[in-house]
């Protein structure tokens, strides 16, 4: 009865959407006010349906309703109760169901926190958003639908895969979800601007804090993603550039391009038509990663059980999307150029850098995820591109785009004087050059020429950022230029300063990481790094829902004590399939990292993975970084301020410049 | 600055980008892609001799031996013909007799497999698209000689089905 009271609401939620899609837009375009004020209503009462199925379909999975084959196919009864709530979305319809969700909060949101908006803007935006849900609403309706029944319930369900058993489940997918979806947000604002025919500053400025939160989510999920891969997965690796990964990242890569385009569309009225390209190609990018997701067309571990009518549906929505709104673009591009000029040095040019790099960048992980799928359709072969490829590209161009960073920060809009410019940046470049080098000389176990380059580069980041900060401040110092900074600026800050702890992290793993794979019997040890890992045997020990053998590897440092860590081969009872546990010790500068392998043998012998992975928690911290700057900048308040009288608020004009000028 | 001279710095800068950008991707790929063989076509002499590929296929039921150390040895197979892998490391959980696998390395002169890197999927109900598809290939080749009816047989009863979801319950053994 309660799964029926779900698929009942999402049928009403999929006719609500269609009157969204329609009587707002029709309103605004016709100027009938009753139809434009029935988008706000019409969205809450889609929301609160969804929410309607979303409680309906968890309480299925805590009430272990096996006759719901979603239920059934996912959870069984000795579940924990955290894993039967996140359960929800651990499979491929409730996940759908989960987007669906966070759609319309977004909606919702858009509604709430749009005062500055007027009504027929809000309206054109929520009816694009309520288009959307209509895709997604239909999608799972006819291919997947969460509610449906089993003829012949099973007495116990089938177990979570173990692997989705963290707290990484709780996490990760949400967060993720809330970033591909709030790029919806921006998508709609663009195709609501283009409807209305006008995009102007004013539409950069509403579009601006809805990109840097879906940003901040996007950046949240991918992050927290790879720090779950990294302690469940028991590879030690971070990023495996798998094509879900990759569907993940590029959507992010265009997103932070978007982020800056939008930032010259407001200020100066410039890229106007390219940053409508973004915000269409950063929602359609999520499209992709869902479809190269859910059709199975490519090899992956995220690769959900799949079906080819699925994969075709999501590549229907995504064509009509992409065609759709690039059909209106090119009706609608004439209309808006932008007549505004910059010189070759001057901070739009930069900014323009940067987009140009990002995108270059994301058109080399799309290439290199899709070029097997071209290749089989055009029967060439079975090919994967691997890792390698993707750091031979990443890593020259991520060095032009660390460079342009720190100059980006510093240049002034519309012209700025190069002699001026390089006497500014002369002395973070010296200071980086100087202090990185110096650092990796001292510190490093060995020179690396390309550790050199990446701590240089991550250095001359920061101290172009402080520079900037101080700036700010006239002549008054770091401090005044803190305290004249609002949370737009500090969100810049913060995200810039993500990026080089990041790029820190990313440099040392690559380069200074060692790892082990040995046969160990018990008492034997074996030093990496310095460490000394001494294997102590097994024991086995009992989980909630598994059985498992807990190894114990007592770690040693010049005959100190360090720790102990316990690595865990898990046998889940209600599946096939074992777990490998890793045993990790984080500490600043180092992780510590150890993984059983199996059994080898009758003495108590297993095969044990070792790893001494220096900074890689500032991976994960540079993430953080970046993700609050992007929140900051989102909540920054000029972005909601009331509009005076109903008229709308005047382009602003740029910022103050540093006094220097 | 002249409009024409900024034009032609921008002209500039984006073409030397791109060009810079299309060598660098190029080149990767050329030298990063791995092939799909199935163990029928390294038989046929198919696969390159000395570049890296990827071996997919199931591994053979009691074929697992272990060496020294970490040393493993196994059959993959697509039931027309097997193909002898060498493997020193660790093998992922999901590795196991009758399971799918898929191998990246090269064949060494004795014909054997050396893997660099084993993988077995994430999910028990999960198969590569490529050993799904090496299989029945060979499947439908044997079924056209009409030589090893039992391989044919076992194959179509343990995997054709997978991705059903009556398949998916019968494979980890929940009664209904």
């Amino acid at each position: 009865m309660i799964a029926e009271i779900g698929h009942f609401a999402l049928i009403i939620a999929l006719i609500l959407g269609l009157f969204l899609a329609v009587l707002p837009v029709v309103g605004a375009h016709k100027g009938i006010v009753a139809w434009i004020a029935l988008a706000k209503p019409l969205t809450l009462a889609q929301f609160l349906m969804i929410a309607v199925a979303y409680a309906a379909l968890t309480w299925s999975f805590l009430a272990h309703d096996f006759s719901v084959a979603y239920v059934a196919h996912h959870s069984n009864t000795l579940l924990p109760t955290e894993y039967l709530i996140s359960g929800v979305w651990g499979g491929h319809e409730g996940s759908l169901l989960l987007w669906a969700l966070m759609l319309s909060l977004w909606a919702v949101a858009v509604s709430r926190f749009s005062r500055s908006v007027p009504e027929s803007v809000v309206a054109r935006v929520l009816g694009v958003m309520g288009m959307v849900s209509i895709g997604f609403l239909l999608f799972m309706l006819l291919t997947s639908n969460p509610f449906d029944r089993l003829l012949n319930p099973p007495a116990e369900g089938r177990d979570l895969n173990p692997l989705l058993q963290d707290p990484g489940l709780i996490f990760h997918p949400p967060l993720l979800y809330m970033g591909y979806v709030g790029l919806s947000v921006v998508f709609a604002f663009a195709i609501a601007a283009m409807l209305g025919g006008r995009l102007d500053a004013a539409w950069a400025r509403w579009s601006r804090p809805w990109t840097n939160a879906a940003w901040g989510f996007l950046t949240l999920g991918i992050g927290i993603g790879s720090w779950w891969a990294y302690y469940e997965l028991g590879w030690g690796g971070w990023w495996f550039w798998d094509p879900v990964e990759n569907a993940s990242l590029m959507p992010w890569l265009v997103a932070t391009a978007l982020m800056h385009s939008l930032a010259v569309t407001e200020k100066r009225g410039a890229f106007k038509a390219w940053t409508v390209l973004l915000a269409i190609s950063a929602f359609s990018l999520s499209l992709l990663g869902a479809f190269l997701v859910r059709s199975g067309v490519l090899t992956s571990v995220h690769a959900f059980a799949t079906d080819p009518d699925r994969g075709v549906f999501i590549l229907i929505f995504l064509l009509l999307t992409i065609g759709g709104s690039l059909l209106l673009y090119s009706w609608r591009a004439p209309g808006i150029r932008s007549p505004v000029g910059f010189r070759l040095v001057s901070r739009e040019a930069g900014l323009l850098l940067n987009n140009l790099i990002l995108v270059v960048i994301t058109a080399t992980v799309l290439l290199g995820t899709i070029y097997p799928l071209i290749l089989d359709a055009l029967g060439l072969g079975k090919i994967s591109v691997g890792p390698p490829y993707f750091n031979a590209v990443f890593v020259p161009i991520g060095i032009p785009l660390m460079i342009a960073l720190g100059v980006g920060v510093l240049l002034r809009w519309k012209q700025d004087s190069l002699p001026l410019l390089l006497r500014k940046v002369a002395v973070p470049a010296v200071a980086s050059l100087v202090l990185g080098t110096l650092l990796i000389v001292l510190f490093a176990p060995h020179f690396h020429l390309l550790a050199v380059v990446g701590l240089v580069l991550a250095l001359w980041v920061i101290f172009t950022s402080l520079l900037w900060l101080r700036e700010r401040g006239g002549g008054g110092g770091l401090l005044k230029g803190m305290r004249n900074t609002g949370r737009g600026g500090w969100g810049m800050i913060f995200g810039h300063l993500g990026v080089a702890i990041f790029v820190i992290g990313m440099t040392m793993i690559s380069l200074y990481d060692s790892e082990q794979d040995l046969r160990m019997e018990p008492g034997q040890s074996y030093t990496l790094a310095g460490y000394t890992f001494t294997f102590q045997g097994t024991k086995e020990v009992m989980g909630p829902n598994y059985k498992a053998d807990r190894g114990i590897l007592e770690v040693t440092r010049d005959g100190r004590e360090i720790t102990t860590l316990y690595p865990e081969k898990r046998d889940y009872f209600s599946s096939a399939m074992p777990m490998t546990e890793a045993g990790i010790q984080t500490r600043l500068f180092r992780d510590l990292f150890v993984a059983l392998g199996e059994p080898l043998g009758q003495d108590g012998a297993w095969s044990v993975r070792l790893y001494h992975k220096p900074f890689v928690v500032w991976l994960w911290a540079g993430g953080l970084l970046m993700a609050f700057g992007g929140m900051l900048a989102a909540s920054d308040r000029r972005y909601f301020r009331r509009r005076r009288n109903g008229a709308v608020t005047p382009p602003s004009e740029p910022p103050t410049q540093p006094v220097a000028a | 600055m002249k409009a024409r001279h900024k034009r032609l710095g921008f002209l500039t800068i984006g073409i030397v980008a791109l060009g810079l950008s299309t060598w660098l991707v190029v080149n990767a790929l050329g030298s990063n892609l791995s092939y799909f063989f199935s163990p029928s076509e390294v038989a046929e002499g198919a696969a390159p001799s000395e570049r890296i590929f990827r071996l997919g296929g199931l591994v053979k039921p009691d074929s697992v031996e272990r060496g020294e150390e970490l040393l493993v040895r196994f059959q993959v197979t697509d039931h027309a013909h097997d193909v002898t892998v060498v493997y020193s490391g660790i093998l992922p959980d999901l590795f196991a007799e009758g399971q799918g696998v898929v191998a990246q390395g090269r064949l060494n002169e004795q014909g054997q497999f050396v893997a660099e890197r084993v993988l077995a999927k994430h999910d028990e109900n999960y198969m590569a698209p490529e050993v799904k598809e090496a299989l029945a290939r060979a499947h439908a080749d044997g079924v056209a000689q009409e030589a090893s009816t039992y391989a044919a047989a076992e194959s179509s009863g343990s995997y054709s089905s997978r991705g059903g979801e009556s398949g998916a319950y019968s494979t980890s053994g929940v009664t209904q």
